[in-house]
């Protein structure tokens, strides 16, 4: 499983090699470690004239402690006070040698084309200041949602600066787009800090849309999970395992859950996080009102589900068996759908619970040999969206990863040649590994997110498939 | 105790001109300097024998031997050998705090005249015996005999050091112009607005020698009638060449735009009103207020020569004046970066929220109105002879205009700033 390309490339000689026959050359991602600050070096704030969220999130800056920059506009400078940020101050004409973790930019005062320059005059000055790891974020206002023809054809043009300089961006930086509803901004902390913090290392090119949804509640920011009960199956091994494990460090009780012959390996992980065990096939008739009866008499109910369990059956579509079919599709899709009805029917989601489904770049992009894969990622997607109103009417969300190339044991089976190939084809160049879908999961079921409904965020270093 | 205050009449001011260290001064001693700044004061306002209410004044490179420097030349003056006298230290605000002190007194009614100056040399600066070798000489002079003498003489070293006065921050280890550089890369300061400060100071202080201004401020000394550090023809492009002094060789600071080291003295005479018409002298404008303000440049990292910018909103504040409402406004341009620092702060609303808790910007300054007739870059700054030297202009410039307000600002080593309002 381990990437010996990266190894090789990440000393002297293999990078001398690698640098003059052109071959990628990845940068070995910062990930979260627990009891890190928010970021490891300093943020720069700017905004286009006319900003609605310059203030909010200077406030969110100040109140996740990062040390913060901002141009010496007055505009920015009015809201950075007025957010009670002590902003230093960075000039576009003499740059300095300052280096920056992050970039972020308030694009909601882009109005019309002929502004968007603004992106243009903050961007080009700065950019080479983004150290490795950096990170990127334009913030912007939903094109639906905006007053004008011309306002919403200026904020839909901010993803394709996002996706470009997200390939820009050297040494691991990632870039992203916030899409922030008028009415929502109180509820973008948690996809700021999220976004500029570590845990999203395999995360870019991505757009999050944060809309309407319940109050933020006071939480704490390192235990946001605290009091929680998450449902995660496919617990015993590879990403489900991450997602086990992250929820619990992040302070969830989870209930994992997998098939019987997967009975020692779940124990084993759900001891060491503290949490319990279910032990069921998803696919069995009974198994959605045995999880709903254990869930409710054990626990109260559920906060967060993480519909993870999930097969790869490959077969060309002339060579596959029904079989192969129906059951992956089963697994994957229809055993998903039938375990949400009876959590909503039985009442045991909770108030302001999460459902979070993984999904694939299969589903987005496709891929020869994963029709009936592709086909039940590409469903999961459909039951978020069809989904999101049902669960935003009783206060709950449900959203989607979708995973790219993830080190596990699905991919180390790949025949070499492939798994490079898939290894490589993102702006990261190289696989992402379980706790990157972990972390984002995370993200979602962060009871801060009350903003986030119906998203779709891929875990693929900006796959270069698909869009 | 007099329970009514009167106000303080600036009646006169007094400098020898401002020379390069090393130049046509150096062998002139602080004592020599500040004495022909007294001398030329009391002449030209005609108080010759006279028994002044007190002199202060003070050096900040002080010889060991200058222990009562401000007494010994008032004693080499006309002023009446009654005159008592002190010395003030505090780094480069030392010449404006001597004038607040005696004007304290003055408004309480203690004294009626007074005179405050300053001087500083950096030509004829002590040489300070590290501590080491102190001790042995010590051990030597005080020696009984020749035998304990010379004991102690072997005990001397020739590693045992020299001290030669460093510019540098005791706390910090960084010279000023180090501690200026990341002020300037704090707030973002360009080359060139840096370098079109110090023009504008060598060109304003030109013109105002040439039209006369300092006709009745400055006395020709050892053959010097003008500073001599003013370049008349300086412009931007010329400034542009200079090579980066301070941060780096990305720096902004240079030569140019930095004060270059100067000898020189300045005095100024105050008194009550009643005084003043007893002695047929007209104020020339009265000293209103001033507060000082100290920065914690060790701790919480504050720019060293930032004290200013705090002092002058406590000073605003307590007095009901705005910041714009000043006809002119007289920064010591211990750095042009220094200067513009300042005036970003004022403009800045996170530095007047975070910092001086005011709910809005204090606002920016008209820069026609900024050391009209030059400033420190021009000129040169003696340290402790810098305050009387903008005392003297500023009192100078209002009664040419016919009235008015001056505000005047000065930083001084040590993180701290004293600043002044002159009303006429």
């Amino acid at each position: 499983m381990s990437d010996r390309y990266s190894q090789i490339v990440n000393n002297p000689v293999g990078d001398f090699i690698a640098k003059n026959l052109g071959l990628p050359r990845p940068t070995e991602l910062e990930r979260f470690q627990p009891g890190q600050p928010l970021t490891s070096g300093r943020a720069l704030l700017g905004a286009a004239p006319g900003g609605r969220l310059t203030e909010t999130l200077a406030r969110e800056l100040a109140l996740a402690e990062v040390s913060t920059d901002t141009p010496l506009d007055e505009e920015v400078r009015a809201a950075a006070a007025a957010g009670d940020l002590d902003a230093g101050i960075w000039s576009a004409d003499a740059p300095g040698s300052s280096r920056y973790k992050a970039l972020v930019f308030d694009a909601t005062g882009i109005d019309d084309s002929t502004k968007l320059r603004e992106l243009w005059a903050f961007f080009h000055p700065s950019f080479r200041s983004l150290q490795p790891s950096g990170r990127v974020l334009v913030f912007g206002t939903p094109p639906k949602e905006c007053r004008s023809t011309r306002e919403a054809t200026a904020q839909r043009a901010l993803e394709g600066f996002t996706r470009s300089i997200a390939k820009e961006a050297r040494a691991g930086g990632t870039a992203q787009l916030v899409y922030v509803a008028p009415g929502a901004e109180g509820r973008l902390a948690s996809t700021l800090r999220f976004f500029l913090s570590a845990r999203s290392a395999y995360v870019s090119g991505q757009v999050a849309r944060i809309g309407n949804g319940g109050k933020v509640p006071e939480i704490d920011w390192d235990q946001p999970l605290a009091d929680s009960v998450a449902l995660v199956t496919g617990a015993s091994r590879g990403i489900g395992e991450a997602i086990a494990r992250t929820l619990a460090r992040d302070g969830a009780h989870v209930v994992g859950l997998d098939i019987p012959p997967q009975a020692d390996d779940l124990s084993r992980v759900c001891a060491e996080i503290g949490g319990s065990t279910i032990t069921v096939d998803i696919t069995d008739p009974d198994a959605p009102a045995a999880i709903c009866e254990r869930l409710q008499s054990e626990h109260g109910g559920v906060d967060i589900v993480v519909h993870n369990a999930g097969v790869t059956k490959d077969k060309t579509i002339v060579g596959m068996d029904e079989d192969r079919w129906s059951v992956l599709v089963d697994i994957n899709l229809s055993s998903e759908e039938r375990i949400n009805d009876a959590l909503l029917e039985g009442k045991v989601l909770n108030e302001g619970s999460r459902i979070i489904c993984v999904s694939s770049i299969s589903g987005i992009a496709g891929n020869a040999g994963q029709t009936n894969y592709g086909t039940s990622k590409a469903g999961v997607i459909g039951m978020v969206e069809s989904m999101a109103p049902v669960l935003a009417g009783m206060g709950a969300t449900i959203n989607a990863v979708a995973p790219g190339f993830i080190e596990s044991q699905m991919t180390a089976a790949m025949p070499i040649a492939t798994r490079e190939a898939g290894r490589r084809l993102n702006s990261l160049s190289q696989g992402g590994l379980p706790i990157d879908v972990a972390e984002t999961i995370a993200w979602y079921a962060s009871p801060a997110s009350t903003g986030l409904n119906g998203n779709l965020v891929r875990v693929c270093g900006q796959g270069l498939l698909g869009a | 105790m007099n329970d009514k205050t009167r106000k303080v009449a600036i009646l006169g001011g007094n400098r020898i001109p401002f020379a390069r260290s090393n130049g046509p001064y150096k062998r002139a001693s602080n004592q020599d300097m500040l004495t022909a700044a007294f001398d030329g004061l009391v002449e030209r306002t005609g108080i010759a024998g006279e028994r002044l209410g007190e002199v202060a004044g003070g050096a900040v490179v002080k010889l060991a031997r200058d222990i009562n420097l401000t007494r010994e030349s008032v004693l080499s003056t006309k002023l009446a050998p009654e005159t008592p006298a002190y010395d003030v230290g505090q780094a480069c605000g030392t010449g404006l705090e001597a004038a607040i002190l005696v004007a304290n007194k003055i408004t309480l009614g203690q004294v009626d005249s007074a005179i405050a100056g300053g001087t500083d040399t950096t030509s004829d600066p002590p040489i300070a015996i590290g501590d080491d070798l102190r001790r042995v000489l010590v051990e030597i002079n005080a020696a009984r005999g020749n035998v304990d003498r010379l004991k102690a003489v072997a005990k001397l070293r020739p590693s045992m050091p020299i001290d030669f006065p460093q510019n540098a921050e005791a706390r910090t280890g960084l010279s000023m112009g180090e501690h200026t550089a990341i002020m300037a890369a704090e707030w973002g300061l360009s080359r060139e607005e840096q370098d079109e400060l110090a023009a504008a100071s060598h060109q304003n202080l030109a013109a105002a020698y040439d039209r006369g201004f300092f006709d009745d401020l400055v006395s020709p000394y050892l053959g010097l009638k003008r500073d001599d550090n003013m370049r008349p023809g300086s412009t931007v492009e010329k400034l542009a060449k200079l090579k980066p002094a301070f941060g780096g060789p990305e720096g902004t600071m240079t030569a140019g735009n930095s004060t270059p080291l100067t000898d020189g003295a300045s005095a100024v005479l105050l008194g009550s009103e009643q005084w003043a018409a007893a002695h047929d002298l007209e104020p020339l404008a009265y000293l209103v207020d001033a507060e000082t303000a100290a920065v914690d440049f060790v701790g919480k990292k504050e720019g060293l020569l930032m004290a200013p910018a705090y002092a002058v909103p406590r000073m605003l504040a307590r007095s009901g004046i705005e910041l714009d409402e000043f006809d002119f406004y007289e920064i010591h341009e211990a750095f042009a970066a220094q200067v513009l620092c300042t005036l970003r702060a004022w403009e800045d609303p996170v530095f007047c929220k975070e910092r001086l808790g005011l709910p809005k910007p204090l606002g920016g300054i008209d820069r026609a109105k900024l050391n009209v007739n030059g400033g420190s870059l021009a000129a040169g700054h003696p340290f402790a002879a810098t305050g009387g030297r903008i005392v003297g202009g500023l009192a100078e410039q209002l009664k040419e205009n016919g009235g008015g307000r001056g505000l005047i600002s000065i930083c001084a080593a040590g993180g701290q700033g004293v600043v002044a309002i002159l009303e006429a």
